[in-house]
């Protein structure tokens, strides 16, 4: 049975809220936020980046397991935030975690589902018999154009799956996609910044998506929303995630433990996949769980997880690593000009 | 962090050398996963810094000696009033520096205060 | 073994000498140790250069050659050494000039130290003094020259009785012996409080306790005692010469506020030149750092580890103290063209022994020490020279 292995996630412990961006381009705070749903965003330290961020989410993963890193026949990265355009992530992350040199490797981009994406990536490799373990990895430390919408919740972080056949801790039953060529999003090489339809982005966009997969899932596993004992979706902020939860026939119990960007931000290709992981920090053996991702271009992927034993057993050590409550516990507030120096919006003398 | 150590006076070294200082050529050495953790032995707190560091000032640079025995330089990501010589410390995966614009990422090892 | 005496010397002006280049620099202090010396230029053996980064500072390499061409040499075929060891490029430099003659090799051989510093920006030149340090483990993930010294500061203050105003007055003390050298870089006094307001470089050190960027250069010219009244009235002898070598990074001394090199080579340096610390009249310590001239004092035995700040608050360092340190200013109020220094170092000295030092002249000199260190203290090189 193919499944998770273990999991980590890392989250950096800089915060901006969105009362301190809304000051600073004159806008109202309180309508953002009540719009949104989302009150603060993380921040990365002036020396993370996605590589980074990945590396100490498969380690905190790697903490909870004994695993021999060189059985990870796979590395994939999905971010929209690669330190390089050319040279990948993946290998960075391989290399740090004592992977190199029998594997593969490649890194993704998707948007916000890249993360996912190298998840069923993985599935297939273990499940053909390919491979004994890959390592599924969303992290970004994504961008938004100052005084865009999206400057209020374009976040930093990262969640790491070790996918694999031996006793997972939560088995992936099945997955499948809904992708069209749809351009709600987007980002031209060599541009600092990303672009985006607006009102677009919503039902051509994440809706359409999201709901398309996740019914083809329902039909495909004869399942429905009462199957579950939790859901997860992309949140790019509180609001839709709330809004595809009820049109799918979830309840708000179901998405509470995954929903974290009203305090964390969306951390795009990290988005679905923290999701999970902040899930799985509290599931019991036999829940079971609906996770489906959604990354603009545009696609999402949706899977059927269930809970086994060996989440509760001692060769899996939740402890071992931090949860994303621990994660987003002692953050550590920046003004605008301490961000933009962060997030490097200032240009600096070369 | 993969550093090495010598199978003859089981003395550990990180950074790694391939000769051990003590034994010579009659040391046997071999390769060593460090577990990362130390104390903090001396630092400073530098505000005048070299051309690729100098977006980082202030910044704590330290002297840590590692638990297996060796001592190594690092930068300690803290509040610069929150170091003290004593401190337990744990390393974490930090970019370095970059060879500016075009260049090559330098990652490497800092360290984080351990609670 | 023969001994050997220094026969001439000369320094140019240090500081940032934006008019000379270079070559200027080593011709003018050459030209100066020849007059001095009395000696015509074709009666050189032989030539040793300190110099610790022509490559980066100018861009030039092959300084051996390069020097004995602008000294007119070029056509006399001597040889002619670079000699590099960071800022004990100077102090090595005198030390094979030395074992030249002493080992009968040579007969007149000129020591000299040169650096140009000022053509790079100021970013560019404190990168390239980190390459004293350990580039790999120290420079690459963030240490600075100043930084290291920095941490040395601190576990030093950490362990033994040492104020941040007695610190201060190792600057204060070489900037008031600098204010006397004509040559010295700073001609200003300055307080205890013009260091504690100056700028913050790296905790706990200031503007004011770290030596300066510098241009200058500096010729000492050694040959045989027995053949040193040819060319000189006031022979100067050398009584010893020592040099050792520790670990190159800060993290791997045995002690981190003991330099051990410079605890081995000036043991050696007593017993070569039979004599005891109460002989040495005056000493030039090598203050890169104030911290530096602190642990200098107690490793070389002048004080008890942990009691040069009070022996230096007390004026025991200063020109009317039981042991002068640094009388020509030091690296602080002097200036430190890195490869020169050490030369200089041996320049004021022969000035001190020979009644030539004006205003900070100390009475009755008969005996002088120098000490030269390389990065935090990976190679160190101690001198004694003495009246004939």
């Amino acid at each position: 049975m193919v499944g998770i292995i273990t999991y980590g996630v890392y989250i950096p412990r800089y915060r901006i809220t969105v009362e301190e961006i809304a000051r600073v381009w004159r806008a109202n705070a309180a309508d953002i936020s009540g719009g949104l749903g989302v009150f603060e965003k993380s921040v990365p330290d002036l020396d993370e980046d996605a590589a980074t961020i990945a590396v100490e989410a498969a380690r905190n993963a790697l903490l909870r397991r004994s695993i021999d890193p060189e059985d990870i026949g796979a590395v994939y990265v999905g971010s929209e935030s690669h330190p390089y355009a050319v040279k990948p992530t993946a290998c960075t992350v391989g290399e740090a975690i004592g992977a190199t040199p029998n594997m593969t490797a490649a890194d993704y981009e998707f948007a916000c589902k890249a993360g996912t994406a190298a998840i069923q990536t993985c599935m297939g490799l273990v499940k053909s018999g390919m491979i004994k373990y890959g390592l599924a990895i969303g992290s970004d430390v994504s961008q938004g154009a100052p005084s865009d919408p999206l400057e209020y919740t374009a976040a930093a972080g990262g969640a790491a799956f070790l996918i694999g056949r031996d006793d997972p801790i939560a088995v992936i039953n099945h997955t499948c996609s809904f992708t069209t060529d749809t351009p709600d999003f987007w980002r031209r090489e060599g541009q600092d910044y990303p672009r985006h339809g607006g009102r677009f982005t919503g039902e051509p966009g994440y809706f359409k998506h999201v709901e398309g997969a996740s019914m083809l899932l329902f039909e495909q596993m004869g399942k429905n929303p009462k199957d579950y004992t939790y859901a997860v979706f992309h949140q790019p902020n509180a609001k839709f995630p709330q809004k595809v939860a009820k049109n799918l026939g979830f309840s708000p119990e179901q998405i509470k433990p995954g929903l974290v960007v009203p305090r964390l931000g969306n951390t795009y290709s990290g988005a679905s996949p923290i999701g999970l992981a902040a899930t799985l920090d509290i599931a019991k053996p036999g829940d079971t769980i609906f996770v489906c991702s959604f990354g603009s271009g545009a696609g999402s992927d949706a899977f059927d997880i269930q809970v086994t034993d060996a989440i509760l057993q001692d060769k899996f050590r939740r402890d071992a690593a931090p949860t994303v409550e621990q994660l987003l516990k002692n953050p550590i507030y920046l003004d605008y000009a301490r961000y933009a120096v962060h997030k490097g919006k200032i240009v600096m003398q070369l | 962090m993969i550093g090495t150590k010598c199978e003859t006076c089981q003395k550990h070294f990180f950074p790694p050398r391939t000769f051990c200082p003590d034994c010579r050529r009659s040391g046997r050495i071999v390769s060593h996963k460090f577990a990362g953790f130390g104390t903090i032995v001396t630092y400073t707190v530098i505000h005048t810094a070299n051309e690729q560091f100098e977006a980082f000032t202030p910044y704590v640079l330290a002297i840590v000696k590692l638990d297996e025995g060796p001592r190594m330089t690092a930068q300690i990501v803290c509040k610069p009033d929150e170091v003290k010589i004593g401190l337990r410390v744990k390393s974490v995966f930090r970019r370095i520096a970059t060879d500016g614009e075009s260049g090559i990422i330098h990652y490497g090892t800092k360290f984080v205060l351990a609670e | 073994m023969r001994a050997v005496a220094v026969i001439g010397a000369g320094c140019t002006t240090f500081g940032e000498k934006w008019s000379s280049g270079f070559r200027e620099l080593f011709v003018e202090a050459g030209a100066l140790a020849l007059e001095d010396a009395q000696l015509s230029g074709e009666k050189i053996d032989a030539m040793y250069i300190g110099n610790m980064s022509a490559g980066r500072f100018i861009e030039q390499e092959h300084i051996g050659a390069l020097i004995a061409d602008y000294a007119g040499l070029a056509t006399h075929h001597i040889p002619s050494t670079r000699v590099e060891a960071a800022c004990a490029s100077g102090g090595l430099a005198f030390r094979q000039a030395v074992i030249a003659v002493a080992s009968g090799m040579e007969d007149i051989v000129v020591a000299a130290g040169v650096e140009k510093m000022t053509d790079v920006e100021p970013g560019a030149s404190t990168d390239t003094l980190t390459g004293a340090a350990d580039r790999e483990w120290e420079g690459f993930v963030g240490a600075t020259f100043p930084g290291l010294y920095a941490m040395i500061a601190q576990d030093y203050m950490h362990r033994y009785p040492l104020t941040r105003e007695q610190l201060a007055q190792v600057a204060v003390k070489n900037h008031y012996n600098g204010a006397r050298n004509p040559i010295a870089q700073y001609q200003q006094e300055i307080t205890i409080e013009t260091v504690l307001k100056s700028t913050m470089v790296a905790e706990p050190l200031r503007l004011f306790d770290c030596s300066p960027i510098t241009d200058g250069a500096a010729a000492v010219i050694v040959a045989p005692l027995d053949r040193a009244r040819e060319f000189t009235d006031t022979p100067i002898k050398v009584l010893a010469s020592a040099q050792a070598s520790d670990t190159i990074t800060l993290h791997d001394r045995r002690d981190i506020s003991t330099l051990d090199a410079t605890v081995a080579a000036g043991k050696k340096a007593f017993r070569l030149a039979k004599v005891t610390h109460k002989d040495i009249d005056m000493v030039e310590v090598h203050d890169c750092f104030s911290i530096a001239e602190i642990c200098a004092i107690e490793d070389l035995g002048f004080c008890r580890k942990g009691e040069a700040g009070k022996f230096t608050a007390d004026g025991e360092t200063a020109l009317g103290g039981k042991v002068p340190v640094n009388t020509s200013g030091g690296l602080k109020a002097c200036g430190h063209p890195v490869g020169a220094t050490g030369i200089k170092q041996v320049y004021e000295i022969v000035q001190q022994l020979r009644n030539d030092a004006g205003k900070r002249q100390i009475e009755n000199a008969r005996i002088g020490m120098t000490h030269n260190v390389g990065g935090t203290g990976a190679t160190v090189a101690v001198h004694i020279l003495g009246r004939v």
